[in-house]
Order: C-alpha cells, then structure tokens, then sequence
C-alpha cells in the first residue's frame, strides 16, 4: 500500500506536468492540474494509512 | 536574462537582513528543545548545530551547483518548443563565485542559512529518538540535493519560476521568502522522518490511548518565538531583494506582514485552545505564531496587511486542528510539531498567495527581471498549485525515498535503552539539567 501510495503521488505530479506541457487553454490546463492534485491526495492517504501502526506493535 | 545588479543602499539593507537571518535558526532550535523532553534537550541542541554547519558545508560543496542563481548557467529540456530549466550548471565550491556584492553571492549568503535552516526543521520531528550521525547524514541529503534542486526551480531561474513566461501563469511560482522552498521542503522531510523513525515508546499504547508528551521548557519555547520573529524579517526582507525585485524601501510593509501574520496566528491559536480547553495552551500558540510567519513567507510583499492578518489567523486555525488531528487520527509522533507549523503552514501560505497577491509595477520575479507594469496576474493561483503539486507528487516521494534507503544502511533510531536513559546520556555522555533526577519508571517497558 505505501509503494502504490508514493506511486499515485508521483503519478498525480506528471499529470500536472502534462497537463502544463500539452494542454493551451486555461480551463482545461486547470482541470487537469486539480485532476492531478487529487491523484496525489489519494496517494497521500493511501501512504499516511500505510503508517498507522498495527494495534500488536503499539507500546 | 542577466541579474541585474543592486543599488548600494539595497546591497547593504540586503547584508543587514541576511544577518538577521541565523535568529530564525537560533529560535527554532530553542522551540525545538523546549518541545522535546529534557533528557534529550542538550542532544537537539547540539543536532541543530551540526545541522547548521553539515548544512553550510555541503551546501558550499555540492549544493550551490545545483541551484545556482537566476541569471547563471543551467542544463535546460525543450518541450513543445518551450525551454525547461531543470537545474543549474555552476561549478562546485563556489568557484567563479566573486564576492563583489553582487546578488549572485548575496543569493548564495542566504542559502547558506536558508539552508540550515530547513535543514533543522525534521529535527522537531525526530526529538528523544533519532540518533545524532544519522540526522547529519540526513541532513548532508538536504542539504547536497533536495533543497537545492527544488531551490533551483523557484530562485534559481527554474521551470517552476518560468511558468509565467512560458506559460502566462501569473509571474510564475511566487514564494519570496521560502515558505515552500525551505518550510514545507523541511516539513516534508519531517514527515518523512516521523514515518521511519516510528513514535517514541510509550506514545500509542495497546488500549487505543495517546498520552501527551509535554515539552518541558515553556521558557525556551516563547522566548525561540521571539527570536524567531527577528529572523523572519531578515528573511522575508532579503528575500524579497534577492528573489522578487523588491526595494529596500518595500521591506516596511514586509516587516509589517510578517508580524501581523504571526500575531494574527498566535492570538487565533491562543483562542480556539481558550476555546477548547479552558485555558490558552502555550506550545499550540507558540506552534501557531510560527506557523504565521511561515504562511507569511510566500507572499509577503504582495499583499497589504489586512490580508496579512486573514493569511495568518487562517494558519494559527488550520495548525492548531492539524497538530491534534496528526497525533491522534494519523498517529503522526511528531514532538516539534514541524509537519503542521512547517508543511501545512507553508502549503496554505503558497496557495494564499495565488488567491491575495497583487503586483506593483516594480514587481519581477526569478526569471527576466524585467519590471512588469499591471497589477493583475492571471494563473497565478494555477502557478501556486503547481508549486504544491510538485511539493507533495515529487519532493516528498524523493524525501523519503532518500531517507528511506538510508535507514537501510545506517539505522536512524536509536536503541530501546538509548530511549529510556535519554539522547543526552546516551549520545553525548551528559545531560542538559545535570541536577535533574531521572524518574525511570517512566520508561519501563509496557
């Protein structure tokens, strides 16, 4: 879970580069950023619950 | 694209600001140890030393190469025809860096402590576990490529300063006193830290229960707030100078920003725990004061004090929730409360400037430096998010990437015995408060 969570985030990060690079006119650039952001947040809370700890481990 | 070169009375106003600047460090160093335990005060105060100078030293080795100035040499793409400035080309050791005055070494001046001081950020995070050759190393990592590859992009002429030129965003990623650069890079790291280190012992328990872990020293905390402020208009100031065009004659309304963003954000902070709680909570405002001057960084000499104070009671807010929210739902052990202060307190200064900042006709910023003539600047809150996209889809993969790989290599936390005798003893041979008598059934194993 932690892997495919720093992978989405990464991932979200070249949708915003694409989206910058390809993309000309300012409504679709901007959907496509946030469209790319929020591929990142689902990346992040993927990585954060990969961080929980197992209730055995907690001490 | 050259930088052009600064007026004498702007070149010493710069030097007076950048003096300023080590108090930031100074002030965080001491609200990094009054945040932390006492048995391990003396250890965080000699890790931030070490950070300041593994910092400084690599930065002058290996760092300024990568960064480099605007105006200097770069390795550049070209995609769809537009030229992507992705790192700098200078040469290592400062060599062929003259010290004339010139921005180009002023520039370098500032990195030098800006880099420090991002450099001691995750220290908060990792108080009374990480182990002290491990968070040099750490910081050798920051310091040789995270920071001045990410510095590059925004101060250094990079793709993220280009994106008004190439792509009409705005004057492209705005951040003049490094609310990006330096506090959510450092922030992120903090996080990165807080997740290979794991949570001190004793913090979660097996029954479902957090108990707080208070710092020990309100004193040192209050009083590295104050400290702090003094290195935040040294910053943002020179800041401004250096990396938007600014007048030394503008660093009155930076000034004015700065404390009233931090005020707004300790005096919202000290409310909602008033609130909350029955009584002002000193550590969460403290944490909110400076989570104010980091929200202030970004935009500082863009917005009019009005807006100063909405940027900053929005961050003493968003921190004093986050802090809780980090510990207890996400069960971040974060000491220092550097994630919330330094990341989520930057994030929400990045993208306030994209919604508040308005430019003069002097303004300019990394790539060009010519004077732009409107107010206006549309896309400028796309550059923002761009910036922060970048920040959390590749500095915090390569952060903890980084660090990750090496806690394989050379484990950062320390032994289960280092814990419970305290960093002091067990690192450096001796304890900050020699009368104090360790009360060890505190650490006993549960």
């Amino acid at each position: 879970m932690r892997f495919v969570g720093f992978l989405l985030m990464v991932s979200g990060w070249l949708l915003v580069l694409a989206a910058v690079v390809l993309l000309g006119s300012a409504g679709a650039r901007g959907a496509f950023v946030f469209a790319g952001v929020a591929v990142e947040a689902l990346g992040l809370i993927l990585v954060f619950r990969s961080h929980l700890i197992p209730r055995e481990e907690k001490r | 694209m050259n930088t052009p070169a600064l007026t004498d009375l702007a070149t010493v106003a710069c030097l007076f600001f950048i003096f300023l600047t080590p108090l930031a460090a100074a002030g965080l160093a001491l609200i990094n140890t009054g945040l932390g335990r006492s048995h391990s005060a003396a250890h965080i105060m000699m890790a931030s030393l070490s950070a300041l100078s593994v910092a400084g030293l690599v930065y002058f080795a290996f760092g300024f190469g990568w960064e480099g100035f605007s105006g200097g040499t770069f390795h550049a793409l070209t995609l769809s025809g537009k030229q992507w400035n992705w790192i700098a080309a200078e040469p290592f050791f400062f060599r062929k860096l003259a010290s004339d005055g010139s921005p180009a070494y002023l520039s370098a001046l500032l990195q030098v402590f800006c880099v420090g001081l991002a450099a001691m950020i995750p220290l908060g995070s990792g108080a009374d576990r990480w182990r002290l050759r491990a968070s040099g190393i750490s910081t050798a990592l920051l310091a040789g490529w995270t920071y001045p590859l990410f510095a590059h992009w925004v101060w250094g002429g990079g793709w993220l300063a280009q994106l008004g030129a190439n792509y009409g965003l705005g004057r492209g990623f705005l951040d003049v006193g490094g609310a990006g650069t330096i506090h959510v890079l450092g922030g992120l790291t903090a996080l990165s830290i807080t997740w290979i280190l794991g949570p001190r012992r004793g913090k979660y328990s097996a029954d479902g229960m957090a108990p707080a872990i208070p710092g020990h020293n309100a004193v040192l905390i209050l009083f590295g707030c104050l400290l702090a402020l003094l290195g935040w208009l040294g910053l943002n100031c020179a800041g401004a100078i250096l990396f938007a065009g600014g007048e030394p004659s503008g660093s009155e309304l930076i000034a004015m920003n700065t404390v009233l963003a931090g005020a707004a954000a300790a005096l919202t902070a000290a409310f909602i725990t008033n609130v909350r709680f029955g009584k002002p909570d000193a550590s969460l405002t403290a944490n909110g004061w400076v989570a104010g001057l980091v929200a202030s960084s970004a935009s500082c000499a863009f917005v009019v004090p009005a807006e100063a104070v909405v940027i900053g009671s929005i961050a003493g807010a968003v921190v004093t929730f986050c802090i809780e929210w980090l510990e207890l739902k996400l069960e971040v052990d974060d000491p220092g409360g550097a994630v919330s202060v330094h990341a989520i307190g930057g994030l929400w200064g990045l993208l306030a400037a994209g919604l508040f900042a308005r430019f003069p006709g002097t303004a300019m910023n990394a790539v060009g430096h010519s004077a732009i003539g409107t107010e206006s600047a549309p896309g400028q809150w796309l550059a923002q998010v761009i910036g922060v996209a970048t920040l959390l889809g590749f500095v915090l993969p390569l952060t903890y990437g980084l660090n990750w790989l090496l806690n394989r290599i050379y484990p950062y936390r320390v032994s289960v015995e280092g814990e419970r005798q305290g960093l002091d003893l067990h690192e450096l041979g001796a304890g900050a408060y020699p009368e104090i008598i360790t009360h060890t059934e505190d650490f006993l194993p549960r």
